[in-house]
């Protein structure tokens, strides 16, 4: 949202009108470390996918997953609990 | 039973909990709200307690919601849903709009304290809803007030570990005993390490119709203070201590859905948590005594109300 | 209102107040009722379980634990779209204060009676208008019954203005707790058809649909919550000239014309008197005596309280000398009570306007006597020959 609304434009009642427009919210930028996978190591348990908060990891067709940085904070809950450690956390933007 | 997984590959990809919510890294709340809009089949419309999941999720102009939600007061979530629901209910009656299912979500604070009479009202009256109590055993909101779902001992702004009391010194409520006591036909604890439990004991709930109760442990890394990468940890652990078990309660019998037959000693769930280390403190090993009988007692009265229910 | 005439379809029955609400509640095919028993409203809710379980009304009838849940509940019911009603007084008002910001705030068009009891403590069941006066704020729109005949013509009003598409603000009728509610009296009532025609079913706006998902109720930080409520402000101003239309339909199928503000004898009045509630008959009463001995008096009544018909009382007070503002209610502490301040308010810029006396009467129950009512207007004489307010508050029979 780049401009704030004039009393006007507000829609009747308390509402937000738009489902789901939190993802116009990008919190990816509330990282200190960020998940790096490794897919040659994924066994594609969905363990990261079912437990990550946001949710910022995207489950493919194939069951492969894609960590979505757009949103992803860094929790490092994804790399925790990976049976096979194929996500490492490193710091953002590098040492 | 139909709908049901076996396992996580089976849980649907759709998402109706969107990213880009304010909810702290590492939030316990997310894996439960998500798998519930995955496991309760047809239209729904949540209502939630006024807390951190409300808050955090519907700063204006964004929602993270992708169903019609509502939330009105702290207090009064179980009433608000009530009227959605009755409504809803004469509605289809006199112009034919379909019912959609009614799912609330309140946390310890809006359900076990501020929020008790209403769903004590609710539940007496028999609406249809799932009522889901996300507990991260505090007012986490707020700022980490105790709750009447504090466990015993835990610290606590307002049950603070101080040099003359050690924590909060009260028992736990027990939720699901009161839900129970009104009569509901379903009633289970829910844990996120252990997803596919969870989803389908909200399979099961979702097909009942009247009121059914589920709680949920909700790790939480800010006011239990722990890593923020640990929440499933944290929560498995509370599991295999017996601190959490994890059961149901289905018209009239109580079955333990994960039996922990050799459990790790609870030193190894409070070590992990900033709101119980002083328990580990030699002064304070009688309030650690304590919350361990209240622990094997739980446990004991649930495996025998377990057994005569076979 | 104007001198009833015979609007053909009409039946001449004898209620209660709290029972001639009920009627209207059920004839308005209500949807959702969500209430909770208190002295003197029972009959309200009691009535409608009845018509409910008999099947003469085909609504939710939902037996709340308590009164804040009784107007979470009807919030609920109202955003997912049905006609919704709820009855309390006094403590149960006060019971609900939180959520009556949260009903209007997020356009809910619910219709309640409150039949109006004094605030504890010390404990009383009759009749103050201490629980109105705590709604004034909380962006209800609220009207005031004078006798059975209002009551029940205002609650069917109450359901159209509420439900307006231009309005969508929940809607309060007051009616004397006891002196009103409990009070026998004749009406005429209309017939269920006349009234399905003039309240079709309710045409939700917003309502909660799967169809397309919305969220209701969100957090609002300091970025947008001044501008929701600016938003707010702009309803109440707008359900102004609704209210109008509305009194101006009704007489159409009933021949009882209503209008913000009654009065008598405002003609040629020096002094007058400004009141609400049951006691304006009193007030009229005494006027009528007072005005054939030659004395010039005059007797404002407000049927409508909120939004506050400021043009009107204006208007109608300039050329007043003097004017006693009757309040069945305090507020400990203020320039004033209530009704007083409201007036005040309204008059304060104009060029000509009355000095204004305060007069408190009737709580929990006392019974305003004529001969209150004449010292009152004494004291407004006495104010107007000295162009001076020796006491600007009076209390009426109090010992």
């Amino acid at each position: 949202m780049s401009r704030l609304m004039s009393w006007r434009e507000l829609e009747i009642g308390c509402v937000v009108p738009e489902p789901g427009n939190s993802v116009r919210y990008k919190t990816g930028d509330w990282r200190a470390l960020r998940p790096v996978l490794d897919k040659s190591k994924c066994i594609k348990c969905l363990l990261c996918w079912v437990y990550c908060p946001e949710p910022a990891i995207i489950r493919h067709e194939d069951d492969s997953v894609e960590i979505d940085y757009n949103y992803c904070k860094g929790c490092g809950i994804c790399a925790n609990e990976c049976p096979v450690k194929a996500i490492t956390m490193v710091p953002e933007g590098g040492e | 039973m139909a709908g049901q997984v076996k396992s996580i590959k089976e849980i649907p990809r759709e998402e109706l909990f969107a990213p880009g919510h304010r909810l702290c890294a590492g939030c316990g709340i997310p894996p439960l709200v998500r798998i519930v809009l995955k496991a309760v089949p047809g239209p729904k419309v949540v209502v939630t307690a006024t807390g951190c999941l409300e808050v955090a999720t519907t700063i204006f102009p964004y929602t993270s919601w992708r169903v019609p939600w509502v939330h009105n007061a702290f207090e009064n979530a179980a009433a608000t849903a009530s009227g959605i629901e009755a409504a809803f209910r004469i509605l289809e009656k006199k112009r034919g709009i379909k019912r959609p299912k009614i799912i609330v979500f309140g946390g310890d604070g809006g359900t076990f304290d501020i929020g008790l009479q209403a769903l004590s009202g609710a539940l007496e009256r028999g609406h249809d809803m799932i009522y889901i109590c996300y507990d991260n055993e505090a007012y986490m909101n707020t700022g980490i007030q105790r709750s009447g779902a504090t466990p015993r001992g835990a610290a606590t702004t307002t049950s603070p570990a101080g040099r003359v009391i050690p924590g909060k010194m009260e028992r736990k409520k027990d939720l699901l005993g009161i839900a129970i006591a009104h009569g509901v036909r379903y009633a289970a604890t829910l844990n996120p390490a252990f997803p596919v439990d969870m989803y389908n004991k909200i399979v099961k709930a979702a097909s009942v119709e009247g009121p059914t109760v589920l709680h949920y442990l909700c790790p939480c890394p800010t006011g239990w203070r722990f890593d923020p990468s640990r929440t499933i940890e944290v929560a498995r652990l509370a599991v295999m201590t017996r601190m959490w078990p994890l059961y149901e309660y289905e018209d009239g019998r109580y079955r333990i859905t994960v039996m922990v037959k050799k459990p790790r000693p609870i030193e190894d769930y409070i070590k992990l948590q900033g709101r119980f280390r002083h328990l580990l403190q030699p002064e304070n090993r009688w309030v650690l005594d304590q919350l361990r009988r209240d622990v094997e007692e739980f446990w004991e009265r649930l495996v025998r109300l377990a057994s005569a229910s076979e | 209102m104007a001198a009833v005439t015979r609007v053909k379809g009409q039946r001449r029955v004898g209620m209660t107040g709290d029972e001639a609400v009920a009627y209207a509640v059920k004839q308005a095919d209500v949807d959702v009722i969500a209430a909770y028993p208190i002295t003197p409203q029972t009959i309200i809710v009691e009535r409608l379980a009845e018509y409910v379980n008999n099947g003469e009304l085909n609504a939710a009838f939902i037996p709340v634990e308590s009164e804040h849940s009784a107007l979470s509940t009807c919030v609920g019911a109202s955003l997912a779209g049905a006609r919704v009603f709820t009855a309390t007084a006094s403590q149960g008002l006060a019971l609900m204060y939180e959520i009556l910001w949260i009903a209007s705030s997020m356009r809910t068009t619910i219709v309640m009676a409150l039949a109006n009891r004094a605030l504890s403590a010390p404990i009383n069941i009759h009749c103050s208008h201490d629980d109105a006066y705590a709604a004034r704020d909380t962006g209800w729109i609220q009207f005031f019954a004078e006798n059975v005949q209002e009551a029940y013509d205002l609650t069917i009003q109450a359901f159209k203005v509420a439900e307006d598409k231009r309005v969508l603000l929940p809607t309060i009728i007051n009616l004397d707790g006891f002196i009103l509610s409990h009070s026998l009296e004749g009406l005429y009532v209309l017939s269920d058809n006349d009234v399905r025609k003039f309240l079709p079913p309710k045409e939700p706006v917003n309502p909660i649909d799967v169809e397309r998902p919305m969220t209701y109720g969100p957090l609002a930080l300091y970025d947008y919550y001044y501008e929701f409520k600016r938003a707010q402000a702009e309803a109440m101003k707008n359900s102004y000239p609704v209210i109008l239309e509305v009194f101006k339909e009704y007489e159409k199928i009933s021949g009882r014309r209503y209008a913000p503000v009654k009065e008598y004898g405002m003609e040629d009045a020096e002094v007058a008197m400004v009141i609400l509630g049951s006691s304006a008959g009193t007030a009229r009463y005494v006027a009528r005596r007072m005005r054939e001995r030659g004395e010039k008096v005059g007797v404002l009544s407000l049927t409508l309280y909120r939004p506050f018909p400021e043009k009107e009382i204006v208007e109608r007070l300039r050329g007043v000398k003097a004017a006693i503002i009757m309040d069945r209610s305090y507020s400990f502490g203020s320039p004033g009570a209530q009704l007083f301040m409201d007036i005040a308010a309204a008059l304060y810029n104009e060029g000509e306007r009355p000095l204004l006396i305060n007069a408190i009467y009737g709580l929990g129950g006392r019974d305003l006597t004529p001969e209150q009512v004449e010292a009152a207007f004494r004291a407004a004489f006495e104010a107007a020959k000295t162009g001076v307010v020796k006491e600007r508050e009076i209390w009426l029979g109090v010992r």
